[in-house]
């Protein structure tokens, strides 16, 4: 079976609630059958409401979306066959964990033996087999979730939609969730188009991520390219630690550009910038800047450290460099540990080509 | 482990729940204070009242106190045969006692009324009595049957001997038209005398429809109130609790004149040709009124309890039922109006109970085919004066509630009522 690289479309999406304010803007997005897409973005960023017009709850104020090439707008949501699970879960609390599955095959007139085989199926995937008689109050938060989970893939959807499933589990529970569905995902192959506004989620779970900012997506890529090569400022800040530095461009090249900061200057990768004169974001994450670098780098400076926080499996260390108070530095937690101390000045070094520069905040 | 739970004690070596109750005992008192005043109030204009109004309705202790010495010789006496000697001669001394304080006219209307003939049969003993014929040296039971036939007959003893407990039943009986026959059994009154039997039955059937019309009209607004914009669901919660802001009274004579037969909403119908001028359908002063404005008065009892209990429903269970398939009324059926039963128990209840005890509404816009039982214990109490008979029709009525109360708890469970 091949797989149709526009199995979701969204054509040219817009969705406005008061005729005023657009709260998705010509929305372009093409879905892989079988992909693992998240949408990520800050509350009222739009995310959410391109789910519900998928999901059929919402109705697209222009534009068309598809669903393996057919125009669904105008299809009810019960119809779509699209499986949801909903953000505090949404689990009919007068019906047992059996008849909450068994709900979408009894209104799909499944026959019971076929059913149960189906539950029980589901629930295993999730491993909550037994649990078929408790109500969902008597279950735990993460127990919740899984029946959600099962729920919306008992019924064999062709895409799955999770609006910000893990939410309200606390942090140990989130993560080993991410894991449990990005598995079941790998497993069972389904589209699954993902919501959530916790960026660590997005990068461990999908194939692709779309950063949605202001109704917009901002940079559709795979996670590694996502942090690592941000194409605007606002990725590189939701994404992710960053150091920022505001200047200008003197000079620049192929694959180096001269930026003057208020008393300096450093070299950094032009991403957005064409030329000279131009305001510009240089972003650079901790991890690629190093204290005392054997190699040698094209930018050397020298802070002052004003902060050193323990962290355990690495040490932040703040520093007032090149201006700027705010620069972050994380460091490993090795056995060659440097003596970090606050006021005392250290060497830091990192090559311009990390170093990116962006559209100006 | 072992059955045997160890004591566990404190620190200082006190046991732990001793320490525990001491701690608590303060709060305990503190809570109590807080509830003493209504619990006082309560106990003085409810639970005393309701006592007392039972006492009042099953008291029959005026003949048990005037014939003291009778009652206690018949213990004695099977009742099958005429009664001894001793008998006669107690009722003789008792009714004597009587005649000096001058209530012996009271005990013979009584006794009247439980037999026929006592009336004149205690008058010839009082006469007997007061021109001193009686010789209490001799048989006193030979006399008393000498002077009226009546003494001699076993029935007559049997009336009187029913009459003994100082509690009776017979205002409850009146209350479902039944009444203690001479031979002490349970009798019917004549079919065409049955007022009561009626009054129960269309109290009933009024509480029930209206009960019913209520949740039909207030479901939807309820449903509306929870899941409309704040905006519009203000407005709308203002025009459900109106009637509440409005006198009781005048909310009833707005309905008198909307509804009768020259009044607007007939005149309207006459207008757009509905109904011919001359037969103006009546809706006053019978059902039909007292179903609208009952139906209008308790509306919010139906819609707040609905509401409350819909605006705790997730709006996204609806969703999740529509994305798993179910058509909008599958997922209704299936998962909103599931989770609404507590809301439409509870709001049943309110207005069903309120409604069968309803007395201003029906006594004014009900006329005679739309009066309830209510009505009727009202009559009872301000113009015969029978509150014994008031009195246990009242706890009939009260005790008809109990027994709803006592079926819908087994149906649907008192704990999943929620009021908000």
């Amino acid at each position: 079976m091949s797989k149709n690289p526009e199995f979701v479309k969204f054509d040219k999406v817009d969705k406005s609630y008061d005729g005023k304010v657009l709260v998705v803007k010509d929305l372009q997005l093409d879905i892989a059958e079988g992909e693992f897409i998240t949408m990520l973005g800050p509350s009222g960023s739009g995310k959410t409401t391109c789910l519900m017009m998928l999901a059929g709850f919402e109705t697209p104020t222009h534009g068309e979306i598809l669903l393996d090439g057919n125009i669904i707008s105008n299809i009810p949501p019960h119809k779509r066959g699209i499986g949801m699970v909903f953000q505090n879960y949404a689990l009919f609390p007068h019906m047992t964990v059996y008849e909450n599955l068994a709900f979408p095959l009894r209104v799909r007139k499944v026959e019971k033996d076929e059913i149960d085989k189906k539950v029980d199926k589901a629930l295993s995937m999730v491993s909550l087999n037994g649990f078929e008689t408790r109500m969902p109050a008597q279950l735990s938060g993460g127990q919740q979730q899984r029946v959600a989970v099962a729920r919306a893939l008992v019924f064999d959807p062709a895409v799955v939609l999770m609006d910000e499933p893990l939410g309200a589990l606390d942090k140990n529970l989130r993560e080993s969730m991410q894991y449990e569905i990005k598995h079941i995902h790998e497993s069972i192959g389904v589209t699954v188009v993902y919501v959530t506004h916790d960026q660590s989620e997005a990068l461990t779970m999908s194939n692709r991520i779309a950063v949605f900012n202001d109704g917009k997506v901002q940079q559709l890529s795979d996670p590694a390219e996502l942090y690592e090569k941000p194409v605007n400022s606002f990725v590189a800040e939701f994404i992710g630690e960053n150091n920022t530095f505001n200047g200008e461009v003197t000079d620049i090249d192929k694959d180096k550009c001269k930026v003057k900061l208020a008393n300096s200057e450093i070299l950094a990768n032009p991403i957005s910038v064409k030329s000279k004169g131009e305001k510009t974001t240089v972003s650079l994450r901790p991890e690629r800047a190093l204290i005392n670098p054997k190699d040698k780098m094209d930018n050397m400076f020298t802070g002052k450290i004003e902060e050193v926080i323990y962290h355990g499996d690495h040490t932040r260390v703040r520093l007032n460099l090149l201006g700027s108070s705010e620069f972050i530095l994380k460091v490993p937690n090795s056995t060659s540990n440097l003596e970090l101390k606050v006021s005392q000045d250290i060497k830091i070094g990192w090559n311009s080509l990390d170093a990116r520069a962006l559209d100006p905040k | 482990m072992s059955s045997e739970a160890k004591q566990i004690l404190t620190t200082d070596g006190i046991p732990l729940e001793v320490s525990l109750k001491k701690a608590e005992r303060k709060n305990k008192i503190k809570a109590f204070l807080l509830v003493a005043p209504l619990l006082l109030f309560l106990v003085i204009t409810y639970i005393f009242p309701i006592g007392e109004m039972f006492t009042r309705s099953i008291d029959d202790k005026m003949i048990t106190n005037m014939l003291p010495k009778t009652f206690k010789e018949m213990e004695n006496w099977d009742g099958q045969e005429l009664p001894p000697e001793e008998v006669f001669s107690a009722f003789y001394y008792d009714y004597k006692a009587l005649v000096e304080k001058q209530e012996h006219g009271k005990l013979g209307q009584r006794l009247n009324k439980e037999k026929n003939g006592f009336n004149s049969t205690t008058k010839r003993l009082f006469r007997n009595i007061k021109r001193k014929k009686i010789d209490e040296s001799a048989s006193i039971k030979e006399q008393m049957m000498k002077v009226h036939k009546n003494w001699g007959k076993v029935e007559y003893w049997q009336a009187i001997k029913r009459t003994a407990p100082p509690y009776t039943l017979a205002k409850y009986l009146k209350g479902m038209d039944m009444y203690f026959a001479a031979d002490g059994s349970i009798a019917q009154v004549d079919e065409d005398r049955r007022i009561h039997r009626i009054l129960w039955l269309r109290t009933l059937e009024i509480a029930l429809f209206v009960t019913v019309f209520c949740f039909l009209m207030g479901y939807p607004i309820a449903h509306l109130l929870a899941t409309l914009p704040m905006k519009y669901s203000n407005l709308l919660m203002i025009c459900v609790l109106l009637p509440f802001w409005t006198s009781l009274l005048v909310r009833t004579a707005s309905w008198m004149i909307l509804l009768q037969q020259q009044g607007v909403v007939n005149d309207f119908f006459v207008m757009i040709g509905l109904v011919a001028d001359d037969s103006r359908p009546e809706m006053m002063y019978n059902k039909v009124g007292t179903y609208v404005a009952m139906t209008q008065i308790l509306l919010p009892f139906m819609v707040l309890p609905l509401y409350s209990v819909m605006k705790t429903i997730s709006p996204s269970l609806m969703r999740a039922g529509k994305s798993l398939g179910g058509t909008p009324f599958v997922a209704f059926w299936k998962v909103y109006f599931p989770l609404t039963i507590p809301g439409i128990g509870a709001g049943c209840l309110l207005v069903f109970i309120l409604a069968i005890g309803y007395y201003i509404t029906p006594a004014l816009v009900g006329g005679a085919s739309g009066t309830l039982i209510s009505n009727q214990i009202a009559y009872h109490m301000k113009t015969t004066l029978d509150w014994s008979f008031a009195s246990a029709m009242g706890l009939m009525l009260l005790t008809g509630v109990l027994v709803i109360y006592w079926i819908y708890n087994k149906l649907v469970g008192v704990d999943n009522i929620k009021l908000g």
